[in-house]
């Protein structure tokens, strides 16, 4: 099959998965909308057009790996696992309600799909890592993929990952960055600079690649790109709460919530 | 139950048999790994990376990552024993520990060698005295310090073979074999060393043959005190400490913090169930520069700081 061919299904999934997260935060009253919406099309171009998994046997040894290090983006994961067929949609509306296992911060314990669990920045890469190690280490042919915000990577945690992947030639491993440019207060740049984030990666060993984060076929041609012999970082440009107007690239979306004049608007944009 | 006969011969760097163990898991199961910190020569896996050159994952002087790869190692499918000073894969990694590993309840086996007051002249920065308090809330992790080179043999094979996180809290202090006879190892049960009814010393780790020195000078003065070796210090052995509290009166001793250490969960455990007196021997907080037989001794961590520690204690019972 023609990689192309996948697009309209990623397209499909990706609006579905945005109006799900969307009508999780404004029940729950609780997330992180605007996060979710800029990793979200890289998430579906993963689940729908790059991963090789199966949500009946989610310990299958040899599945690709995906980890969510922005854990707080848990409106876009768990959208995402749900539409991969990991749990029930039913279970989408207790989203951080008590006890629920659709908890604000991804569990693996909890919930089938999910790699690790994430919250506190900088810890989703590192263990990536240790994945992709192990992959090496016994030939197994699993890619590994990890996802961190922009603002995750002044944590210091990601440097000392990017060092060890860098040395140890790990082609099995993607680390994918959702570049909004905007951190819960404020710009990226404003708050502790991080470009050129490019030559940063290329120092440190990586085959770096910046693409549009919402251009599904973009995404798909770097994501699923066979692996070469260094670890690959894809800079994706993107925009905080893309696809619904008001919150496109405003950072108090960080963590804002919609009331239900604000719900119905983006369900009518969201079509 | 046999006596603890602590000698000056046959002391031993538990290190020594903590490889070497590892080495004859490692030949029997592949999954097996080490992850360390530019650590091998410290963590004594000289041997293990000349026998298993591959399966030594050193990822420099970065403990954050190092114990994240843990994790991904055990998300990959293997047994990562991920060993560095105790001070820094507990102080420096301590997000790591708690989120990746205990949290996260992976399969991974963390190793804190040269805990404790090792490093006695570096200072307080190397000394690993913290190290129980900050590990010790973290559920789902077992840590287990074990007190001579049989039970480090026994916690490296239970650890292992156990499903789940595991924090082993390693010296390199030399101590003797603590002698007891027909020995099982038993994760979160205190073990005996010693019979007695008047009082309770309860000690982990390097601390063990002291307090069992410390109970043969009280036996001369006719007190018969029961010496515990509580090696597991999460989770707690409770039926062990309400045996202890019906003795009336209990000494910690730990080569550790007593501030929210071994003493202070004795402490809370006996407040909670039966306030008893409880004398706590070990350290107070950043201590001054010296070597390790110094600072056990001006702490009291000795037959005779144990001693009186539990001559105050019955004089507290009344």
């Amino acid at each position: 099959m023609l990689t192309n061919d996948k697009i309209p299904l990623i397209k499909e999934k990706a609006l579905w998965m945005r109006r799900a997260a969307f009508t999780m935060v404004h029940r729950a009253q609780l997330g992180h909308p605007g996060g979710d919406f800029s990793a979200m099309d890289v998430l579906a171009t993963l689940y729908f057009g790059v991963l090789n998994y199966d949500p009946k046997r989610p310990d299958w040894a040899d599945r690709d790996r995906f980890i969510m290090s922005k854990g707080h983006a848990t409106g876009a994961l768990y959208a995402t696992l749900c539409a991969a067929g990991y749990f029930p949609e039913d279970w989408l509306p207790t989203y951080m309600q008590t006890k629920s296992l659709l908890n604000g911060h991804p569990n693996r314990n909890y919930l089938p799909g999910v790699e690790t669990n994430t919250g506190p920045l900088g810890h989703g890469f590192p263990v990536a890592v240790g994945v992709a190690i192990a992959g090496q280490l016994s030939g197994a042919g699993y890619r590994t993929y990890v996802l961190t915000g922009d603002g995750e990577q002044q944590e210091g945690s990601n440097w000392e990952a990017a060092m060890v992947a860098g040395h140890r030639k790990l082609g099995n491993l993607t680390l994918i960055i959702d570049r909004n440019r905007l951190q819960q207060g404020a710009g990226t740049e404003e708050t502790s600079g991080l470009d050129p984030l490019d030559d940063k990666y290329r120092a440190f060993g990586f085959e770096v690649c910046e693409v549009s984060g919402h251009d599904h076929a973009a995404l798909l041609a770097v994501l699923a790109a066979p692996p070469g012999d260094r670890p690959r970082c894809v800079i994706a440009n993107t925009v905080k709460g893309k696809g619904v107007s008001f919150m496109e690239n405003v950072a108090s979306w960080h963590h804002g919530v919609p009331n239900d004049a604000q719900y119905e608007q983006a369900m009518k944009e969201l079509v | 139950m046999a006596t603890a006969a602590p000698t000056a011969a046959g002391f031993q760097d538990c290190r020594n048999i903590w490889v070497s163990t590892l080495e004859q898991l490692a030949e029997a199961d592949p999954r097996i790994v080490a992850v360390v910190n530019d650590s091998v020569g410290s963590s004594k896996l000289n041997s293990f990376q000349k026998k298993f050159p591959d399966r030594v994952v050193n990822v420099g002087i970065a403990e954050q990552v190092m114990v994240g790869v843990g994790a991904g190692l055990a998300n990959g499918g293997r047994i990562p024993f991920v060993s560095a000073a105790s001070c820094f894969i507990t102080g420096r990694a301590l997000e790591q520990v708690k989120a990746d590993i205990a949290y996260a309840n992976f399969n991974v086996k963390l190793v804190g060698q040269s805990s404790g007051v090792a490093y006695g002249e570096l200072g307080a920065t190397h000394h690993s005295i913290e190290d129980f308090a900050w590990l010790r809330p973290l559920a789902n992790l077992t840590v287990i310090v074990p007190a001579d080179a049989w039970e480090t043999a026994e916690a490296v094979k239970w650890a292992a073979a156990h499903d789940g996180p595991v924090f082993l809290r390693l010296s390199r202090m030399p101590v003797p074999d603590l002698q007891i006879p027909n020995r099982s190892f038993r994760p979160g049960k205190a073990e005996t060393v010693r019979q007695g009814g008047d009082l309770t010393i309860i000690a982990c780790g390097t601390t063990v043959h002291l307090a069992a020195a410390a109970a043969e000078r009280l036996a001369t003065e006719g007190i018969a005190a029961r010496v515990l070796n509580f090696s597991t210090i999460n989770p707690l052995d409770e039926e062990a400490l309400h045996a202890a509290s019906a003795t009336g009166a209990i000494v910690t001793v730990e080569e550790a913090s007593v501030r929210g250490g071994l003493g202070g969960a004795v402490a809370e455990f006996t407040a909670a169930h039966k306030p008893v007196p409880v004398e706590r021997v070990g350290f107070p907080g950043f201590l001054p520069t010296g070597s390790v037989d110094w600072l056990f001794r001006e702490y009291g961590l000795s037959p005779e700081g144990i001693e009186a520690a539990a001559l105050r204690a019955l004089g507290r019972r009344g």
